[in-house]
């Protein structure tokens, strides 16, 4: 029987929880690093044991962590004395070594953004966000950080190197944070096309690569952000959340700060699916795995309240690829409910019937094990939840 | 045998329970101690002191003797009591945050 993994970051450690493919009873491990957050933890399609965590704290920095025995031990890779021995002859430890690329020769990096005040601010890393695994080796591992660029790790996450391109586009100057920092926080890689990657970034809206990394354009045509001096700037929209079925790469969906959009030409440009939803602003979307026109958003409201309507917790389905939503209540509590659901917070399995998961920040994680019609929260008290990612093993 | 007192959340990145000794080179400072202190914990390496600039991460301090040298010069002798091991280096996080 299939089994299912839910891997879980939260403001104050990971939990892993498992259950088999009936998806009623689950244990529950962890917390793992307690104390520290964990931005995400994603594990590698290749080798589903393999686990890398994003492990977070102010006051110590950035950690990487990896398992290749499904989480029951982790290591920060490359960091024991027997491997990677530097030219003082200790061991590298360069895992959670982060560092711009400022070298001309690859993408004639930028060196500063806007910030909150309009000023220049220079880029400082302060933390991984987004942890996404190679579809081929598992070894390849991407990472979305703050301030926002890309890195990747060819060596299972021992040494981290920036795709410089990315920032090294025109655009980079003009790149802002929003309230919760300037992430690079979603990474799409095609599954037919390595060098296609997409990823987004709040606020400087979505990009994408067809060249493997070395080139990037923003694909923002067709949004439009109140916000902004120029509401259709080619950047600055603060785009919350991307995803697609990976059946149909070319089919984008957004959740964007407010407005729900999709795409059908790989981003070249976007229209709004927000449809008769009771409010377009929230973090979340995510496709049904068998059901490409299927998706999920959690509508929340804005602008600074970031609850659900009512004190209402709500998921929204279309089966139509937007612009016509159902509510999707039973299960989820209907009165005084004042959580809010993070961008990396929701995933799918892909069982039959499809099972959709989502974790809020008073720290429950619900499960749907009918592609959203019923509702359990299948752990209720853990800290506040930061991120779901859910693996779906034979 | 300098003696050094990890922060809790180190002590657990390190694998380690309580107080850690280890030997360091004189002479005996800030720099030197931490460079052994990664050396023989390469996992601690950018959560005391940045990767690159090596300064000391804002909410990490540095006492000894009962003296906060936080602000000590990294290349500064450590006192005697640290270089002889009666005293340990204690590595604190700023008491901050829920």
């Amino acid at each position: 029987m299939s089994k299912i993994r839910v891997l879980v970051g939260t403001r104050k450690g990971a939990f892993i929880l498992t259950a088999d493919g009936a998806r009623k009873r689950w244990k529950v491990s962890g917390p793992h690093f307690a104390g520290w957050e964990i931005y995400h933890m994603k594990a590698s399609p290749v080798n589903p044991d393999r686990i890398y965590a994003s492990q977070t704290s102010a006051w110590f920095g950035q950690i990487i962590q990896r398992s290749d025995n499904a989480g029951k031990t982790w290591n920060t890779p490359g960091s024991s004395p027997e491997e990677l021995k530097g030219p003082d002859g200790m061991a590298k430890a360069e895992s959670n070594k982060f560092v711009y690329d400022t070298s001309p020769e690859t993408g004639k990096p930028l060196t500063t953004h806007q910030f909150y005040d309009g000023t220049q601010h220079p880029w400082e890393f302060k933390r991984v966000w987004h942890l996404e695994p190679s579809l081929h080796d598992p070894d390849h591992v991407y990472a979305g950080v703050e301030d926002a660029a890309l890195f990747e790790s060819k060596d299972g996450g021992k040494s981290w190197h920036e795709l410089a391109g990315l920032r090294g586009s025109d655009t980079g100057p003009k790149w802002q944070p929003g309230a919760g920092g300037m992430c690079l926080h979603t990474i799409l890689l095609d599954p037919g096309n390595p060098n296609r990657i997409s990823i987004a970034i709040s606020a400087a809206g979505t990009f994408r690569t067809d060249d493997g990394g070395k080139t990037w354009k923003p694909i923002n045509r067709g949004l439009h952000s109140q916000f902004l001096p120029d509401p259709t700037a080619e950047v600055g929209h603060c785009v919350h959340r991307i995803a697609f079925h990976p059946s149909r790469p070319n089919t984008l969906f957004m959740q964007k700060h407010w407005d729900v959009m999709r795409s059908d030409n790989a981003g070249d440009s976007w229209q709004e699916v927000s449809g008769n939803l009771p409010t377009d602003f929230g973090f979340p979307i995510d496709v049904h795995a068998h059901e490409p026109e299927t998706i999920y958003v959690v509508p929340i409201k804005s602008d600074s309240e970031h609850y659900p309507l009512k004190g209402r917790l709500r998921v929204y389905r279309s089966r139509a690829g937007g612009n016509e939503w159902e509510a999707l209540t039973k299960g989820l509590p209907q009165r005084n409910c004042y959580v809010n659901v993070l961008r990396d917070a929701m995933s799918v399995d892909s069982l039959e019937p499809c099972g959709i998961y989502f974790g809020t920040t008073g720290g429950q994680v619900y499960a749907s094990a009918d592609s959203g019609d019923r509702w359990k929260a299948i752990v209720h008290d853990l800290p506040p939840v930061l991120s779901v990612e859910v693996q779906t093993l034979p | 045998m300098i003696r050094v007192v990890l922060p809790p959340h180190l002590r657990t990145l390190a694998h380690v329970d309580g107080e850690i000794e280890f030997e360091v080179k004189n002479p005996v400072t800030q720099g030197s101690v931490l460079d052994a202190l990664e050396g023989k914990y390469p996992m601690l390496r950018g959560t005391i002191r940045d990767h690159v600039t090596q300064l000391r991460r804002p909410m990490v301090r540095f006492f000894a003797c009962g003296e906060d040298l936080s602000h000590e010069s990294p290349d500064a002798p450590l006192p005697a009591a640290i270089a002889k091991g009666s005293e340990p280096f204690v590595i604190i996080g700023a008491i901050a945050g829920g």
